[in-house]
């Protein structure tokens, strides 16, 4: 449903799609009901002349079973519901498949700044690949990632991954995402974090193997010089 | 009631021969110092629908930037992206704390509670006047904030620190200050006003009145008055630190200085999910009130209506944290609160059921206020299912902190704040100023409203389910965001909102001209049964001229297989 008309391009997101599909299933179909009955009843029971409306109180189990069919119902669908629900979170929050690679992700008003390990595969080496604006990744590869901030909460979302966390300064945040489709997407900041909060916009490329290769050689590695402490804290003093 | 305190109260007046020889009460004494409930709820009233127009020019002026980014809107000129963050966090906050607040819970609650209740006035009389006039502070303050060097505070309504509590991140210094004093001055009008109705119910009902004779608003008004007055401490103690943040250099928030920015979250939702049901159950109070009337039906199981809010009270302080399902919280704890988001819309859910039971088998009559109250259930309900996208954990990774968020709340939040207050405005108009409104212009008015709501709010699920996220003043940085179509829902969104303010017009003129001009209205024109009905329209001051009346029976007995009328009030003797 939401594939449709955004790309489903990790590893969660068909999962995440499924969750959203069956919550819209069941309360679309229970939604529908009560509008129809609702609707139904101001009609069929429209005021006419000469018709009393009846005297009903509510109160006995027979009557009850009317209101109380509807709730047993609410409570079974609430547990289906929160069973997938906790399962997908869990799946994308709560476990972290071993990585490939761990990228560093800081952000402040009003740029990201993404840490690519380099050739060696480590982050806080002399070949890292510091760019602004721009996360590279190679597709069908597991990454971890550490968000950072320098400043105020700002939040890390890649709506074709169906990702998102908050970045909260002194802080630093692990999870982890591995890219199924390759292309150019959005990374957005969802976090409200200033007047530069809508001018925060990054692209996340994810390459195929080959692609990738030709970009990390592309790339100058950055001096070991440019990684200070204060960097690898997110600017906390 | 000898148990008022107020002058007044030891008169008996009413039918006091002396009160009529007093001279007309000046200027003085009838507005500013009044402590009559009455005048007090009229104020909150006029108050609050006053702010409604500030949090409505303030979405018009930013839809209008989303809709057509860069232009000069009519009325404010090019909207910066200062300007824009300044006019969403007015907006959100106006609309909740001085627009819906004010009038579902004091304007209703001081106008209905001891009317409904049958006594004369409020038991804490000059509490209430202290209420409104720490009230009417909270709003000079909060225009005083748009003035303030740098401009009105733009960190959102929710003030998340280190952005709320910095001058250097949110270059806001005096705004963000007199934003966050305006909102505590706020809460402490409203919890002299929820002492005073708790304590005024308890104390006060009309001899005859048991507990279950209480109309259901009275009921929705306490439980909400009680949630709110027990949630908000943490918020007050909250925004006493961020404030101490602000101006004193402390560091309660500031993670340099070892404190910590999520507790500002926790001590917010801790109150503000609770305030989502304080503003729901008086709403829900009012539909009660007229599905009954006009469908000319007993309420259906009436002691389950009062369980669910009961319930529906106590649960809503265990789901705050679902708003911060992603904010760096510990994974584990969203566990926990999706299974008590979850088990929130059992009750919630069934009050809905309640209500379309006691529909059936009814007379409807499809009188303006019947029109708000069942369009406020039919779009409640999709607010309602909307929230299960969110509150299912796994869903929210993506829908946090989109556009589909923002139309689930207004989904919830436009039915309380506008849909039932329109309702109770249309029922109770009659009470309050002897006059009928125009019927025809009300459906006009109610139509007008109704459509272009949904015309808003459609769209924004639909752009919020592809992607846009919140609180962007321009999209177009955002390739993905500008794929085919997507401009022109939030276009549609816009225009719709137009409409629907336009509309708001029709509501402000027969409003005004029925005050003046309606026909006159008799005492009990909906024909229902509860206390206010009997006494004079507009009541005079100490409400029952003939003495305060006894209770013989519940609130909802229309329709009785023994009785020739459809209705039977309260104070009948048989």
């Amino acid at each position: 449903m939401i594939s449709k008309y955004v790309e489903s391009a990790s590893s969660f997101a068909g999962q995440i799609d499924f969750l959203i599909l069956l919550v819209t299933a069941i309360t679309g179909f229970w939604w529908l009901l009560a509008e129809v009955i609702f609707f139904y009843f101001i009609v069929k029971y429209n005021a006419k002349d000469g018709v009393k409306a009846q005297y009903i109180a509510g109160e006995s189990p027979k009557e009850k079973r009317w209101v109380a069919i509807p709730h047993y119902a609410t409570l079974i669908f609430d547990v289906t519901i929160v069973f997938f629900a906790v399962q997908t979170w869990q799946e994308v929050k709560q476990t972290m498949p071993q990585a490939d690679a761990t990228v560093r992700i800081i952000a402040q008003q009003w740029a990201w700044t993404f840490v690519h390990p380099g050739p060696d595969g480590k982050l806080d080496t002399a070949d890292d690949i510091r760019l602004v604006d721009e996360l590279h990744v190679e597709k069908d590869k597991t990454y971890h990632f550490e968000l950072q901030s320098r400043d105020v909460l700002h939040s890390f979302s890649v709506p074709v991954f169906r990702l998102k966390q908050d970045i909260i300064p002194g802080r630093t945040i692990r999870g982890w995402f591995k890219p199924t489709m390759s292309g150019g997407f959005d990374i957005q900041c969802t976090e409200i974090c200033g007047i530069g909060h809508g001018l925060m916009p990054a692209r996340i490329i994810v390459h195929t193997p080959e692609d990738f290769a030709a970009w990390q050689l592309s790339q100058t590695p950055a001096t070991a010089s440019l990684t200070t402490p204060t960097e690898q804290t997110g600017g906390m003093k | 009631m000898s148990s008022t305190t107020a002058e007044h109260g030891h008169e008996g007046h009413g039918h006091d021969a002396g009160h009529g020889h007093h001279a007309e009460p000046n200027f003085f004494h009838k507005y500013l110092w009044s402590t009559d409930h009455k005048m007090i709820g009229m104020q909150y009233m006029f108050t609050g629908l006053l702010m409604a127009i500030i949090g409505g020019f303030a979405v018009y002026v930013f839809r209008m930037q989303l809709a057509f980014p860069g232009m000069s809107v009519p009325g404010w000129g090019r909207v910066t992206a200062t300007d824009y963050n300044a006019l969403v966090t007015t907006h959100g906050s106006v609309m909740i704390f001085w627009v819906a607040m004010p009038v579902l819970i004091a304007a209703l609650g001081n106008y209905l509670i001891p009317l409904m209740i049958g006594c004369d006035d409020m038991v804490f009389p000059r509490l209430n006047r202290l209420s409104y006039q720490i009230f009417l502070i909270s709003v000079l303050v909060l225009i005083a904030s748009f003035y303030a060097q740098g401009g009105g505070f733009g960190g959102a309504w929710t003030a998340y620190p280190p952005l709320s509590a910095k001058a250097e991140y949110n270059l806001t210094t005096h705004g963000a200050t007199l934003w966050l004093l305006a909102v505590a001055l706020e809460f402490a009008a409203f919890l002299l006003g929820g002492i005073n109705f708790v304590t005024t119910v308890m104390n006060s009902r009309a001899p005859g009145m048991k507990m279950f004779d209480v109309p259901i608003v009275v009921w929705m008004i306490i439980i909400a008055s009680i949630l709110f007055m027990a949630s908000v401490g943490p918020l007050i103690a909250g925004a006493v630190m961020l404030m101490f943040d602000q101006t004193l250099g402390t560091g309660f928030f500031d993670p340099n200085k070892g404190g910590d920015p999520v507790l500002w979250q926790h001590l917010f939702w801790f109150f503000g999910h609770p305030e989502v049901y304080v503003v729901l159950l008086p709403a829900m109070g009012i539909t009660a009130e007229e599905i009954t009337t006009f469908s000319r039906k007993k309420l259906f199981a009436y002691k389950t209506v009062l369980y669910t809010a009961v319930g529906t009270g106590a649960l809503s302080f265990f789901v705050w944290a679902h708003h911060q399902f992603i904010a760096g919280i510990d994974p584990r704890m969203a566990n926990i609160f999706s299974v008590t988001t979850l088990l929130i819309s059992i009750p919630v859910a069934e009050m809905c059921f309640v209500y379309i039971a006691t529909l059936f088998g009814g007379s409807i009559r499809l009188q303006t206020p019947m029109l708000w109250a069942l369009a406020f259930i039919a779009e409640f309900l999709i607010g309602g299912v909307t929230g299960i996208f969110l509150g299912a954990s796994g869903a929210d990774i993506y829908f946090h902190d989109t556009y589909f968020v923002l139309a689930h709340f207004h989904y919830t939040f436009f039915p309380i704040a506008f849909i039932a207050t329109f309702s109770a405005l249309t029922y109770w108009f009659p009470k309050m100023f002897g006059r009928y409104m125009n019927e025809t212009w009300g459906k006009v008015h109610f139509w007008g409203t109704i459509i272009p709501f949904n015309f808003i709010f459609i769209p924004l699920f639909l752009l919020g389910a592809r992607g846009d996220h919140r609180r962007i003043y321009d999209y177009t940085h955002f390739p993905d965001l500008m794929k085919p179509g997507m401009q022109d829902l939030r276009v549609l969104a816009t225009l719709s909102l137009v409409t629907l303010l336009a509309f708001q017009l029709v509501f402000v003129v027969n409003f005004f001209f029925s005050m003046f001009k309606g026909a006159k209205a008799e005492n009990n024109p909906w024909k229902a049964n509860t206390l206010e009905w009997q006494a004079p329209s507009p009541p005079p001051h100490g409400n029952f001229p003939d003495g305060l009346p006894n209770v013989y029976r519940g609130p909802y007995e229309f329709s009785h297989p023994d009785r020739q009328e459809d209705y039977w009030p309260q104070n009948a003797q048989s």
